[in-house]
């Protein structure tokens, strides 16, 4: 009798639930060590809703298709010289910044959904993060090789793996996964699942591909369209594992919630990168942070909460504050990186007058008020050959690892500081949120490896920043690093379309 | 409970504590509305450091490009440490004023608000 082929149905039922098997010679609790321990009641795995719907030889088909063309793509970018065809060098640098500070981070979700998806009970939620792991992976890879063409023309990409590692502000994306990667499998799962890939992914992906798209960037568009049907599947993993863990037990609910408004925070602050790179670094703007704030969290996000109000669960604890800090938080952090120019493995710059009358019209409560003043003292200081750079290292806070630049929403030119004593021992913030987030589980964050203090401590290199900046975190000083005016990325970009030098221009200038 | 684990008492290693800073003591220190400098800013300075020592040398090098600077009046400045008011003594030392490590002194200067008064 020849064996008849296999339905739909039977398929996926054989190659997802019929995986698993009855547990017969071991404890349940031997094999799952790590289910219980952070509170939560699973009562019945079975009620878990598979959320891709897809088999594993479904998965490796569509994404072999989706691997081809994008491959594809890239070759006729290098061939064509795509390099050249951006709007302007300066745009390069965001590239930069998602390539130290964003791609090791999908390798870190590729390492935790490995592990997590070795510590839940349920086979379905098992396999929908096996999958996941082999997204996040693929990420990794494929956005490595879709900026190493740039490689080869701009400087900073050399050693982003090494940077991620050490340098000071990719320490805020490094923490945050080391963070939720430490964390028991469910907070795990509501920290990058939920709160991340389902609550702010667009927030990241959206100004990255579509600032690719507005500035001629071919190949980092072409990596967003591969990768976003993934991405669709992995917001139906965050949002059937918050529905899954609420209709279990209504202990799970405060629980629940409680990492939700941790993670929504801790979110929160690293996406201050994102929204600097959203109103600064795009030559050619999508949109401004504020309004992308706005469309993807004010009104998604409200009506997602207002979904998940039946289940008890309430908006993030600090979304008024984070909301209040739209109109600020993008040149806050434009402002850290300016002051920290020298440190960076990526070039800053002052916006032009053009630039700024943008900032002006999209930021009209804020801009003029309160950062024009200081823009345009920072681009007299360098018109007179003294352009600003802050000599002494900042203080971090000790959660968000974020230099504290951030300032009190009720008082927008006050420094925002909290502290907290634990065990003999002061401890800094910059927020409430990155407080509650310490006081909670201080035992976890006194063990943060805040750059700045491991410099004084002398764990980064020798006594001079050089040895620092150079030998420890391998940015090629000069070159990586200070303004890009004057930068050897300017000068390669003039060079080829014919523009004047930065010293033809002073001269003309004189 | 002090953290989610699954090793029963689990204890954290205080990756900054004192003794790992070789005979100095982390100081921040923030001037108020000068937002020109993005943020606090950290010093690792003996704990015998003189108040004074701390003013003329080391908080003037990281400030003195700011065009307030030198204009501020230093016997009219607000001192607060870690959040209360404070009056140090020039002639003291940061440790004998209570200036302890991860300790928090913050600079208000009446009448010098930043660039324009913008708090910059």
């Amino acid at each position: 009798m020849t064996a008849k082929k296999l339905n739909m149905k039977e398929k996926y039922s054989l190659l997802t639930r019929d995986l698993d098997w009855e547990y017969s010679y071991r404890d349940y609790k031997e094999i799952f060590p790590q289910e219980e321990f952070e509170g939560i009641k699973i009562t019945d795995w079975s009620k878990w809703e598979d959320p891709f719907r897809l088999t594993m030889d479904a998965y490796w088909k569509y994404q072999a298709e989706k691997e081809k063309k994008l491959y594809a793509i890239l070759d006729a970018f290098a061939q064509n010289n795509g390099q050249q065809n951006v709007t302007d060098a300066r745009y390069i640098n965001a590239i930069k910044l998602f390539l130290t500070g964003i791609s090791p981070g999908e390798h870190q979700a590729a390492m935790g959904f490995g592990h997590v998806g070795r510590q839940l009970g349920g086979v379905g939620a098992r396999v929908a993060c096996q999958m996941q792991a082999i997204d996040e992976l693929r990420h990794v890879q494929t956005q490595i090789h879709a900026m190493s063409h740039y490689n080869k023309f701009f400087d900073g990409f050399q050693d982003f793996s090494h940077m991620h590692d050490r340098v000071w502000y990719l320490s805020v994306p490094k923490s945050f996964f080391d963070d939720a990667r430490t964390a028991g499998p469910f907070e795990y799962m509501v920290a990058i699942g939920f709160s991340f890939e389902y609550v702010l992914t667009n927030l990241l992906f959206v100004p990255f591909m579509s600032g690719a798209a507005y500035n001629g960037d071919m190949a980092t568009v072409t990596f967003g369209f591969s990768a976003q049907s993934d991405e669709a599947r992995h917001m139906t993993l965050g949002l059937e594992i918050i529905k899954f863990l609420l209709e279990q037990h209504p202990d799970n609910v405060p629980i629940v919630q409680r990492w939700i408004n941790k993670w929504f925070w801790r979110g929160t602050r690293m996406l201050a990168l994102v929204a600097m790179m959203m109103d600064y670094m795009l030559p050619n703007k999508v949109m401004s942070w504020q309004e992308a704030w706005e469309v993807y969290f004010e009104e998604a996000g409200s009506s997602l909460f207002k979904d998940l109000a039946r289940y008890g669960i309430e908006m993030p604890a600090y979304a008024k504050t984070a909301i209040a800090e739209k109109e600020h938080v993008s040149h806050q952090a434009w402002s850290i990186f300016y002051n920290y120019g020298h440190a960076a493995a990526f070039h800053t710059w002052m916006p032009t007058e053009k630039e700024m009358d943008w900032l002006s019209e999209k930021y009209p409560n804020t801009f003029d008020k309160y950062y024009r003043p200081r823009f345009e003292k920072w681009r007299e200081m360098e018109a007179a050959g003294e352009r600003f750079y802050n000599p002494t290292l900042p203080m971090l806070c000790q959660t968000c690892q974020i230099p504290m630049g951030f300032t009190d929403m009720e008082d927008p030119t006050a420094t925002f500081y909290r502290q907290s004593e634990y065990d003999g021992e002061r401890y800094n913030f910059c927020s409430d949120g990155c407080k509650d987030i310490f006081d909670y589980e201080p035992e976890k964050y006194v063990q943060a490896w805040l750059p700045v203090h491991q410099i004084y401590q002398g764990n980064c290199g020798g006594a001079e920043m050089e040895d620092v900046l150079g030998d420890y975190y391998k940015i090629n000083l000069g070159v990586d690093n200070m303004d890009f005016h004057g930068s050897p990325d300017e000068e390669r970009w003039n060079a080829w379309h014919n523009l004047p030098s930065a010293e033809d221009k002073l001269k003309q200038a004189s | 409970m002090t953290v989610a684990a699954i090793t029963p008492e689990y204890i954290g290693e205080r990756r900054d504590r004192v003794e790992n800073f070789h005979g100095n003591q982390i100081v921040y220190v923030g001037w108020d509305r000068h937002l020109m400098f993005c943020s606090p800013v950290a010093f690792a300075l003996p704990p015998e450091t003189l108040f004074s020592t701390l003013v003329d040398d080391v908080i003037s090098g990281a400030f003195s490009q700011h065009p307030d600077f030198a204009e501020i009046d230093w016997g009219k400045v607000q001192w607060h440490l870690n959040d209360q008011p404070f009056a140090p003594e020039r002639d003291k030392s940061l440790i004998e004023q209570g200036v302890d490590h991860k300790s928090i002194i913050r600079m208000a200067t009446p009448g010098l608000n930043g660039i324009e008064g913008s708090g910059s």
